[in-house]
């Protein structure tokens, strides 16, 4: 976290506030190259307004989703705008509230469940995946329950053990969702309402530490597609295929291996089911390197699928093995310096690419001075 | 200064409570109060990187339940665990370096405020909503198998008893008739959800009452009254008439999670808080052991004194205690 106001900078996202809880956040307009910027969690909140103002259908519920934080202020225009009936508390039911969006989204709703944690999730496991993975298929494609689940990924500031793992390997893993990951406010916005118009399941898998990080983004409604990644920065050396907050930390990379004379590819899944295997595939066909950079463990995880898939579909053309950066196999925990541990950076991408090109590392001058402006309690 | 709260049996069979015994419950709620009041003061040092959530204000719930419990029965809490964990008699020091951070803490620097565990006072916690309360059951599971006379505590917030969880856990412990003891700790609300948007308006003991399961609902800023009820309910529970469930009634001063105030946000007004702090525990039971001639001001001045003294020396002394060494990260998964 600590090297977010920096980082964003660097990428020409300005960075609003150091405070992440700040809630009185402006829509900032530039106005002058006519452009807008506006943060992660305010596309957010846009993409849920614009979703309740063209389809009635569109709910939101969960914990929280209505009080005076409006989870991280995502909810808080659509809570202004719509009135309780359409956004609206809940009791602490995680497992009920999900098989009651099933049953909403049989009956012609739209419903958006948010869970401030995804760790919360593991409670509405039942329903995610024995009731609302298999709805379609079960029904042989005549019924469907599409709803969408927001769930929350935190990191640091002591979030510990239970309130910054990062699931998606769990949802993925099963047929019948949709999961995505986006890292920027542009896709947040655009998947957000692309999953209020498809009809199949979908989580979206929102990182907190990307929430107050800014970007360009249109102020119409528009829609970002499931399945199709997009190269955030061109290179023809090194492909890193990131998730999330793990694309901003190859974008330091690069920046770093740029003036080294590297050029690594940069390429972003947006969602991870369905997943683009096409461009990842094409992007090591033409680099002949993958590393592939997660949010979560290595074992089992989405980092393990790419390096099966690649290793399967385009083996011929990998002139190493394909490399993993995830977080050390162990619960997260709070400790300061075992948390600073515990997550992967930029650095570490930078060793990998240093090895798998076989050069020697460079002095550390070019690394990103970090200056932890986070103030807590998060 | 060594102040782990005593077993300190009632002088009779109507459980009564002796001097010694009061004096005891006054110091145990004072020694949590002024322990998170130290957070207060402390927190914006940012050495304390833990959300925390404080129990200021509900004192009386944890040291009435846990003075009532041998040092062996165990105690399963939530989230706001720091009174459950100072008033079964877990370390302060080791209290202190956990919300630090540090190598010396409850779990090694491992999880800081909500997930504090101390082995030697039977105490364990956890931040997922109903985690701990299958738990509970699970040891007075194993404590009945055993034969052993010990009693398992869960509690658990008004929230938790929404989670599917509660209501599976509560069943089987009615079903097998185990040694638990249910403390729900009613303030209100679930972050800054008012519990009228969550539950029914009909009293929460109401709703978990069963013919097979003793309830009933108490004043839970009343320590004397929590403490009554919790030695008759443990009693009970050790003559295998468990599992009992206990409402208490009470309040959360502060912010859900923080070590701010918080009536300038809308969800609850100023004057409900003040109302409530009006109708301290340590406020209500301190003038009426002035009153009874229990203890006079001049002692509870010096208690104060000297606790106040036992929370500096232990953040002092978590901010002198090394960090843990990150060769250590991936010690004791498996
Ligand atoms: C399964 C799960 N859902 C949501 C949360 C987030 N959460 C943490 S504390 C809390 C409020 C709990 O209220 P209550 O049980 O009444 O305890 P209180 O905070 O009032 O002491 C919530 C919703 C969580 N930790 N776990
Ligand atoms: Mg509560």
């Amino acid at each position: 976290m600590a090297q977010w106001p920096i980082i964003c900078l660097l990428l020409g996202w300005a960075h609003e506030s150091d405070k992440f809880d700040e809630q009185n956040d402006e829509y900032c307009y530039n106005i002058n190259n006519m452009t807008r910027k506006i943060s992660y969690a305010q596309a957010i909140s846009e993409a849920l307004v614009q979703a309740m103002d063209l389809d009635p259908r569109v709910f939101i519920f969960g914990l929280g989703v209505d009080d005076f934080k409006g989870i991280f202020g995502t909810t808080l225009e659509a809570a202004k705008k719509f009135g309780s009936t359409r956004v609206f508390d809940t009791p602490a039911s995680e497992g009920a509230l999900t098989g009651i969006a099933i049953g909403a989204a049989l009956n012609n709703k739209r419903p958006v469940l948010v869970h401030a944690r995804n760790d919360f999730m593991f409670l509405a496991l039942d329903q995610m995946l024995n009731n609302a993975s298999k709805w379609k298929y079960v029904s042989y494609g005549h019924s469907s329950v599409p709803f969408v689940v927001r769930a929350i990924i935190g990191k640091g500031w002591g979030q510990g053990p239970v309130h910054s793992q990062s699931i998606q390997s769990v949802l993925a893993h099963f047929p019948g969702l949709y999961v995505a990951m986006p890292s920027n406010p542009y896709d947040v916005k655009g998947i957000l309402l692309k999953s209020l118009q498809v009809d199949t399941p979908a989580v979206i898998l929102e990182h907190r530490a990307l929430y107050n990080c800014e970007g360009e983004v249109p102020a119409e409604a528009y829609t970002v597609e499931f399945g199709q990644a997009k190269i955030v920065h061109p290179g023809k050396d090194i492909t890193v295929l990131a998730t999330s907050l793990m694309v901003l930390e190859a974008l330091k990379a690069a920046q770093i291996l740029k003036s080294e004379g590297i050029e690594m590819e940069i390429v972003d899944p947006v969602s991870i089911q369905p997943l683009d295997e096409e461009t990842i595939i094409t992007s090591v066909k033409k680099t002949g390197r993958l590393i592939c950079a997660d949010t979560s463990w290595a074992r089992c995880g989405f980092s393990a699928e790419v390096a099966a898939m690649v290793a399967e579909k385009a083996h011929a053309h990998l002139k190493a093995a394909v490399r993993r950066i995830a977080p050390p196999p162990c619960p997260c925990p709070v400790s300061k310096p075992l948390e600073d541990a515990f997550y992967p950076t930029y650095q570490n991408i930078l060793e990998v690419v240093y090895e798998l090109l076989d050069r020697k590392i460079f002095s550390s001058q070019n690394r990103f001075q970090e200056v932890d402006s986070f103030v807590g309690p998060y | 200064m060594n102040r782990k709260p005593k077993y300190i049996p009632a002088m009779n069979h109507k459980y009564n409570l002796n001097k010694i015994l009061k004096r005891q419950l006054f110091e145990t709620m004072l020694k949590i109060r002024l322990a998170e009041e130290k957070i207060v003061a402390v927190y914006h040092e940012q050495h304390m990187r833990t959300p925390t959530h404080l129990s200021i204000g509900q004192e009386a719930v944890a040291v009435g339940i846990c003075s009532a419990l041998k040092k062996d029965d165990q105690v399963f809490s939530p989230h706001r665990c720091h009174a459950h964990y100072l008033a079964k008699g877990g370390n302060l020091n080791a209290f202190f370096a956990e919300l630090c951070g540090r190598e010396t803490g409850s779990n090694r620097g491992r999880v800081g405020s909500a997930h504090l565990t101390d082995e030697k006072a039977h105490v364990y916690a956890s931040p997922i909503l109903g985690a701990m309360i299958p738990v509970a059951v699970g040891a007075a599971l194993a404590f009945k198998m055993d034969r052993l006379k010990k009693v398992a505590v869960a509690f658990l917030g008004d929230a938790a008893i929404e989670e599917g969880i509660f209501t599976e856990s509560l069943n089987f412990a009615i079903v097998k008739k185990l040694p638990v003891l249910f403390v729900c700790e009613n303030n209100l609300y679930s972050t800054n959800s008012p519990l009228r948007v969550r539950q029914p308006p009909s009293p929460l003991y109401k709703r978990v009452s069963l013919p097979e399961l003793s309830t009933q609902q108490i004043d839970g800023n009343d320590v004397e009254k929590v403490y009554q009820a919790a030695s008759k309910a443990i009693q009970q529970c050790r003559r295998g008439k468990g599992p009992i469930f206990i409402e208490c009634l009470t309040y959360r001063i502060h912010e859900h999670v923080g070590p701010l105030m918080d009536y300038d946000k809308g969800y609850r007004s100023k004057k409900e808080v003040e109302s409530w702090i009006k109708k301290c525990p340590i406020k209500r039971f301190k003038s009426k052991l002035i009153k009874g001639r229990i203890m006079n001001s001049k002692e509870i001045d010096a208690l104060t004194a000297e606790l106040k003294k036992d929370m500096n020396e232990a953040y002092v002394k978590a901010l002198q205690s090394p960090w843990p060494d990150t060769k250590t990260l991936l010690d004791h998964v498996y």
